[in-house]
Parts: C-alpha cells; sequence; structure tokens
C-alpha cells in the first residue's frame, strides 16, 4: 500500500502541476470571456513559448525563469498579431470559422517547429531541477514549488491588470456589452487583440515554469489543449476564478489517477471528466455563463 | 381549436406571464395585443411548445399538449412564425418553403411545388429564385408566412408579422390573411399596429404586466379604461375623457 | 431520386476505374488508392459537418473503430474480410450513433460539439494503445493473403477498383442526401434549428441520423484503410490526423456538396505530394501547406472549390458556403 506521506507528496506535486494548468488556463477563459472564442491554437501557442525559453536557455544561456521577461512580451505581441490580423479578419466573426482558423493556426505552428526542429525533444538542463524543498516531513520539487508561485503571483497580476487600469476597464467593458463598448469609442478589435496577447502572455510564465522539469517537441502543446479545456469548462467558461480553482483541482485528480492506476489511465481520467461536465453540467462547478 | 389556461411562467423570480388564460375558437382570427414587454412573446413561446410553463396547461383541438414538444404540436397542425424573422438564410426562398411543405409531402418534387404555389399566393412569386437572405423586410415578414402555411395548419399563430412593414405593405398583406381564415385556418396573432388588430379580429385579448386585463371584440377593448391606461400610462383615461374624449 | 441523379456519380467511377487502369505507376497507384480512402472518410465529415453544419474534431473514433473491428475480427475470428467491413461499418455507425445520442441529448453544438468528439477520440486511443483486443502499443497486423474473399489482391489495381466503386456509393448516398426529406431537414436544422423545429422536424432524429450515417461512411474508409496497408494501430486508427485530413478534405473541397470530398482529397493530397517533392521531404511541410489553406478557404472562398467553379460559371451561391457561418457566436 502506499505511505500516507508519498500520498501527500504525489497530491501536493499535483497541486503545484495544476497551478501551471490553471495559468494555461487562464489564458484560454479570458480570451473565452471577451471574445467568446474557442482558441484551439492555445496548445499551439504553448509550444511555441517553450520553444522560445527553450532557445533563450540553449544559445544565450538565459536562464528560463529568466526570460519570462524576455517571452511575455514577445507572445504578448505575437498573440496581437495573430488575432488581430488572421483569426479576428479571416473568421468573419462565426464560431465554427473561428474553431477552424484556430485549428488550421495549430497545425501551421505544430507542423512549422517540425520542419524546423524536427520532430526530437529538447530538454534544458538547470542545476536546480532536482532540488528539493523541506516541508515538515514532506520533500517538494523546487522547481514545483517555484511554478505554485509564479503561477498564483501572475494570476494576481492579471486580475489586477482587469481591474485596475484602463485597458482591463475597457476588456471588461467589450466582454459585457461588444455593441455598447464600441459606441463609446472602444475600439473593439484592438481590444480583442489585446485579450488574446494577454492569453499567449500567460503562456509564455507557463513555458519558463515548465521547460526546467518538462521537455518540448513540435506536439508537445497538443496534450496540454484539451487538459485546459477540461479546466476552462469545468470551471464554467469565461470565470477567471473558475480557471484558477479547476486547474488545481485538475492538477491533483491527475496525480491521484497516475498514481493509483498509472499515467495513461491518468490521460483518460482527464477526458472522462471532460466528457461528462460537458455532457451533465455544461456550465461549470462554477458556472459563471453558458 | 386552441386554448391556454391559467399559464405561468418566472424568469429567475420575475413573474412574465401570469395565470393567463385565452381561447382561439376555429375558423376565427383572435388577437393578442399589450403594451412592449407584456409577456406576449413569452404566451406564444408556451402555446407552441418552445417554452415550458411552470403552471398551466395548452389544449389544442380537444387534446392536452402541454408537455409536448414544437415539432409534435406542427405534426398536430399547429404553425408559427417569429417575431424576429427566422429565415434559412443560404437556401432559397422556394427551398425555404419547402421544408415546411415536407410535413405532408415528402417527396422533394410535391414539395418544391406546393412551395411555388404558397409563394406565389403570398406574393413572393418574382422572389422563388433568390436566396432568403436577400430578401427585404416585407419579403421576410411573407416567407415566414409561408413556411408556416406550407405545413397545412389548422392553427396559424403570427407574431407580429405586420411590424415593420410600411402601410402600403400593411394593405397588401391583408387581404392574404383574411383569405387564409376563409379557408378555414384558425388565426391567433399577436400585433402591435391597431388599425390591422381592428381590421382582423373578431376578438381582441389584452395582456399587460404577464395578466390578461381585458378581452371582447376589438372597438370595445379600445375604449375599456383599463386598456388605455395599460397602454399610456396611469390617469390617461381619465385626462382623455376630460379633454373630450374623442377616439378618431 | 431518379436515374438521372445516379449520372454524375457513375461518371466519376467510370473516370477515375478508367485512371487507375490506365497504366499509373506503383507509386500513383498507391497514391490514387489513398486518396480515395481519405474522399470516403472525408464524405462522411461532410454529411455531418457540411448538410448538418455540425464541426466534428473526432471523426477518427470511427474511423479507427472500422480499422480496427475488421483487422481483429479476421485475426482472431478467421471471420472473411467482407463480413469484417460490414461488421467495422456497423460498429462504426453505433459508435457514431452512441456519440450522437449522448452529445445532441445534451443540446451540444459548435465548439462545444468539437471538443467533445475530440475528447472521445482521444479517449479510444489511449484505451486502444494499452487494451489486449487491440493488440496494444503494438497494433494488429493482418497476414499476407491474396483472394478475393480476403479483399486483397495481388494487382492492386482490383482494390482500387473496389475502393472507387465505394466511393461512387457514397457520392450517391450525398446525391441521395440532396434530393430528400431527410437531407432538407439536415440542411434546414443547420441555418436555423429553432425554425426547424416550428415547421415540424424531430431536430434530435435527424442529427442523429446524420451522425450515423456519417460515422458509417468513415468507418469504411477505416476498413479500406486497415485492408490496404494490413495494419492498425492506436495512433493510425484513432489519432488526430485522420480527423484533420476528413475535416480538411471535405472543407477545401467544398461543404455541403456531393463532389467536395472528393475534389478535396484528391485536390489537397496531390499538392502535398508535389510539396514533398519540392521541399526535399522536410517533415511536415505539406500539412503546413494544409493549414494555411484550410485558413485562406475560411476567410476567402467558404465554399470551398466546388464554389469556383460556380463562380465562374455565374450560378448562384452554393449551399454550403452558409455552412460554415451557420453557427453565429454567440
Amino acid at each position: 500500500m502506499y505511505s500516507p506521506l508519498i500520498v501527500a507528496e504525489a497530491l501536493l506535486n499535483g497541486l503545484m502541476l495544476g497551478a501551471v494548468y490553471a495559468l494555461i488556463a487562464l489564458g484560454l477563459t479570458l480570451i473565452y470571456g471577451v471574445l467568446h472564442i474557442v482558441n484551439f491554437a492555445h496548445g499551439a501557442l504553448l509550444t511555441v513559448a517553450m520553444f522560445g525559453v527553450w532557445l533563450l536557455a540553449e544559445h544565450l544561456g538565459v536562464d528560463p525563469y529568466l526570460s519570462i521577461l524576455i517571452m511575455a512580451p514577445a507572445m504578448f505581441g505575437l498573440g496581437y498579431a495573430a488575432q488581430r490580423f488572421v483569426i479576428g479578419p479571416a473568421s468573419h466573426g462565426s464560431d465554427n470559422s473561428i474553431l477552424l482558423v484556430t485549428l488550421g493556426l495549430s497545425i501551421i505552428i505544430e507542423n512549422g517547429l517540425l520542419a524546423g526542429f524536427r520532430s526530437d525533444t529538447r530538454t534544458i538542463d538547470t542545476d536546480y531541477a532536482f532540488q528539493v524543498v523541506e516541508l515538515g516531513p514532506l520533500l517538494l520539487s523546487f522547481p514545483r514549488v517555484v511554478g505554485l508561485f509564479v503561477a498564483l503571483l501572475s494570476a494576481l497580476v492579471l486580475w489586477a491588470i482587469l481591474e485596475r487600469t484602463d485597458v482591463g476597464r475597457a476588456i471588461r467593458a467589450v466582454a459585457k456589452e461588444k455593441l455598447g463598448a464600441a459606441l463609446v469609442g472602444i475600439e473593439v478589435s484592438h481590444v480583442y487583440a489585446v485579450t488574446f496577447a494577454l492569453g499567449c502572455a500567460c503562456l509564455a510564465v507557463a513555458a519558463a515554469l515548465l521547460m526546467p522539469v518538462f521537455y518540448v517537441s513540435p506536439t508537445t502543446g497538443r496534450a496540454f489543449v484539451l487538459v485546459a479545456f477540461t479546466i476552462v469548462v469545468l470551471g464554467g467558461m469565461g470565470s477567471i476564478v473558475g480557471a484558477l480553482v479547476g486547474g488545481l483541482l485538475i492538477g491533483v485528480v491527475e496525480a491521484a489517477c497516475s498514481l493509483f492506476f498509472g499515467d495513461s489511465l491518468g490521460q483518460i481520467g482527464i477526458f472522462v471528466i471532460f466528457i461528462l461536465v460537458l455532457l451533465f453540467r455544461p456550465t461549470g462547478l462554477f458556472g459563471a455563463r453558458q | 381549436m386552441l386554448s391556454v389556461d391559467g399559464l405561468t411562467k418566472r424568469f429567475s423570480g420575475l413573474v412574465a406571464v401570469d395565470d393567463a388564460s385565452l381561447a382561439a375558437p376555429e375558423g376565427r382570427i383572435t388577437g393578442l395585443i399589450g403594451p412592449n414587454g407584456a409577456g406576449k412573446t413569452t404566451l406564444f413561446a408556451m402555446a407552441a411548445g418552445f417554452l415550458t410553463p411552470d403552471a398551466g396547461t395548452v389544449t389544442f383541438a380537444g387534446e392536452d399538449v402541454t408537455a409536448e414538444p414544437p415539432h409534435l404540436r406542427a405534426r398536430r397542425g399547429m404553425a408559427r412564425t417569429f417575431q424576429i424573422v427566422q429565415p434559412f438564410a443560404g437556401l432559397t426562398v422556394r427551398e425555404n418553403i419547402a421544408v415546411g411543405a415536407h410535413l405532408h409531402h415528402p417527396s422533394r418534387a410535391e414539395a418544391m411545388e406546393r412551395a411555388d404555389a404558397i409563394g406565389k399566393r403570398v406574393g413572393l412569386a418574382k422572389d422563388l429564385d433568390r436566396a432568403a437572405a436577400g430578401l427585404t423586410v416585407a419579403g421576410r415578414k411573407r416567407l415566414e408566412l409561408a413556411r408556416a402555411l406550407a405545413t397545412q395548419p389548422k392553427l396559424l399563430l403570427l407574431d407580429e408579422v405586420l411590424a415593420g412593414l410600411n402601410p402600403s405593405e400593411i394593405r397588401d398583406i391583408l387581404p392574404v390573411i383574411r383569405a387564409i381564415r376563409d379557408e378555414g385556418v384558425t388565426i391567433l396573432m399577436i400585433e402591435h399596429i391597431m388599425q390591422a388588430v381592428m381590421n382582423l379580429c373578431e376578438h381582441v385579448y389584452v395582456l399587460a404586466q404577464g395578466k390578461m386585463i381585458a378581452e371582447g371584440p376589438p372597438i370595445e377593448v379600445s375604449r375599456d379604461p383599463q386598456v388605455v391606461e395599460a397602454y399610456l400610462g396611469h390617469g390617461a383615461a381619465a385626462r382623455m375623457q376630460a379633454a373630450g374624449g374623442a377616439d378618431a | 431520386m431518379s436515374a438521372r441523379d445516379l449520372l454524375l456519380p457513375l461518371i466519376a467511377v467510370l473516370v477515375l476505374a478508367g485512371l487507375a487502369f490506365s497504366g499509373l505507376s506503383g507509386t500513383l497507384l498507391n497514391l490514387l488508392i489513398f486518396m480515395m480512402i481519405i474522399s470516403l472518410a472525408a464524405q462522411g465529415w461532410n454529411i455531418l459537418g457540411g448538410f448538418g453544419g455540425l464541426s466534428s474534431f473526432g471523426h477518427a473514433a470511427f474511423f479507427g473503430t472500422g480499422a480496427y473491428t475488421t483487422l481483429i475480427l479476421q485475426t482472431s475470428l478467421g471471420v472473411n474480410a467482407w463480413a469484417g467491413l460490414v461488421a467495422g461499418v456497423l460498429l462504426g455507425a453505433a459508435v457514431g450513433a452512441g456519440i450522437g445520442f449522448l452529445s445532441f441529448r445534451s443540446g451540444l453544438k459548435g465548439s462545444y460539439f468539437a471538443l467533445i468528439t475530440l475528447a472521445f477520440a482521444e479517449v479510444l486511443r489511449i484505451a486502444s494503445n494499452s487494451a489486449p483486443i487491440t493488440g496494444g502499443a503494438a497494433g494488429i497486423l493482418l497476414p499476407l493473403d491474396y483472394g478475393f474473399l480476403n479483399l486483397q489482391f495481388d494487382d492492386r489495381r482490383w482494390f482500387a477498383l473496389i475502393a472507387i466503386l465505394f466511393v461512387g456509393a457514397a457520392l450517391a448516398l450525398t446525391r441521395w442526401l440532396e434530393r430528400s426529406r431527410f437531407g432538407a431537414y439536415l440542411i434546414a436544422i443547420r441555418e436555423n434549428e429553432q425554425a426547424a423545429q416550428a415547421l415540424g422536424v424531430d431536430v434530435f432524429r435527424v442529427k442523429l441520423g446524420a451522425i450515423t450515417l456519417s460515422a458509417g461512411c468513415t468507418a469504411l474508409a477505416g476498413v479500406l484503410y486497415a485492408q490496404n496497408y494490413l495494419f492498425v494501430d492506436a495512433h493510425v486508427a484513432y489519432g488526430p490526423w485522420i480527423s484533420i485530413e476528413a475535416l480538411f478534405a471535405a472543407i477545401v473541397g467544398g461543404l455541403g456538396t456531393m463532389f467536395g470530398p472528393l475534389v478535396g482529397a484528391v485536390a489537397l493530397l496531390g499538392l502535398g505530394e508535389i510539396t514533398k517533392m519540392v521541399s526535399g521531404g522536410v517533415p511536415g511541410v505539406d500539412l503546413l501547406v494544409f493549414g494555411a489553406i484550410l485558413i485562406l478557404t475560411v476567410a476567402f472562398v467558404p465554399g470551398g472549390l466546388m464554389s469556383l467553379r460556380q463562380r465562374l460559371t455565374g450560378r448562384r451561391r452554393p449551399r454550403g458556403e452558409t455552412a460554415l457561418r451557420s453557427e453565429e457566436g454567440a
């Protein structure tokens, strides 16, 4: 049988992985909440950010955590351009087309990376990858502790941007009443692009937190995209608090499933949750809106 | 033909329709009027099966259909139009009407033939091959009517088919509605345009703030002080009387 | 549907069969067979996504079920390939009906429907990668054994001919859809669900019928794939690649049209081969081009290649054009 200590450590590790999941889902749910679109390219954009972090570490020796300072603005810019110049104009505002355009975008990104970097997996070696933090009798992985704190901090920053800045107010206005916002002179397509960009910046942070403990290959983002959708649906599409709680929850569930049933069934567990929530409670556990 | 009894619908605490009853007798045109937000469209949605009432019953041709979904009511002979027109935008006018005709005509050729005939009848003859998305407001209203007619209904529920039309367009469509009635189709219509209601309806119900406040022949109802107040605000009836209360 | 309606599918079959027997090289013949398989999968996608306006991201669930079913029946029960084919199509259709029953009963559409179909396919992929009945990660190999009953031919032109005949049957099925009440109802639901209901359309049943037909057609593609390569594993059967190729071919060719999926599959796979040759075999370049073409199609030619012909001859917009736009953002 499993000792309580091992279970506790596994669950705590799950919680910390969940925080990074939450960060990824936060970007997705923000985009959904404001633009009302399902961004299928979210996983592929995460892969781009992870390759960015890897390139900086590999060629310029930048520490993955420090690379946030470069990657967050870079992903912000990329996200802005993608929404403003590709997704927005190409999809004519229809739900189905947006889904297909973002699917097309994710395929372009994945295969562009495949052509450029081949399908090898890449990792970053750091001194602290295997360091542990002692918490009473528990031994916790250092990068995961950092992940938890930075992810929560990023959520706080995002919240502050939405609540306390002019841009944030514009975003909330557009989310609530698009036509009204346009009438008072807010440029909706700009706000859309900024929102999309903020979601991508979240991905940059998540990528930096993942790289010390994870690997990247052109299809890495795929594994995360359904997890992120699960979290978003679980937390209620568009709900920021829901994404946070849902992310932590999914991290723990995955850790528990992997511990008790092995890795591959742990993944199935997430998909099954996703299917059940969609079928029986599509407004999510914290249902903000349908 | 249709009778609703004690229908009630609440939306998160707000009572949209409150214990409302009405009857649409066979072969007649019955009107349902009332100020904006009175709950007319909600009442209609319950009658046609698009909303489930919290209380009350809907009886159609002697049978209780309160719990039946819309498509089954359509098969029984109940057809409705939508206040906000709902065309199949990518299809031609003919194809739009044919979807309705398919209810009783499984063969495509027959359904198309019926669609042609009905399209001509409501004045869409020259638009049959056009995409529904390209119609004018008046054209779309006619299309709503045509599609509903194509299901060969016994009862036609018309939700503001005249709204948004100019006086000459209204003048053109009134005889069409009357002719439908003359063929034995019972009609219940929500209408804002009083002139049309006076012109068409034998009997009128007045809904205000979810409650049925008056009923009777249109002339009588329009003189009812309660009705006048519901439309024009509290004290309006008294003021009108004081001013010599002439109705045009 | 009249005999005249079958004329175009018949001509298509004759042209394709003529091509198969025109002395193509082995490589080109293989490409032709692959095009037929993908066009069948895409025709299945088209029935639900093009006519019904329900975009699925998980048609692999049906493709894989068809592929696994026939190989499992042949290898472990010794059933002949034709019975395996029928069983594969029926089981694939049943999986479609099951997924449809759950999804449509909950009223899922638009993005939600796309995501749940993807999730179902992924569950099947992961499960088949570890389950003993599907041969786990090793997959299933069908021993080489030529013969009509085994659907294996020394002369591959005969396999091509059979695939072409099935493509012809799928074309005829789509033609029926365009000419029948069922098809008219399905299109009406795509254009406006509420209005269709008001006209007496049983939306749930029509959608369920559509996904069942759609799944059966794509499952047939899976059966032929397994029969052609004599091998199937979790990635081939349930991997996202086939969901995506089916969707690509249907959209690029022209949604809601009879010939769209066939034209799309031929155009895309042909272009893919050319890209691979030009780029000297860099991995992913063909899919990169497909992704770009998908975006360009959605942006500029929502009616697909079939609408280009109609634009040139000045006829009215094809029906498929609105399929992409029917689910306006909430």
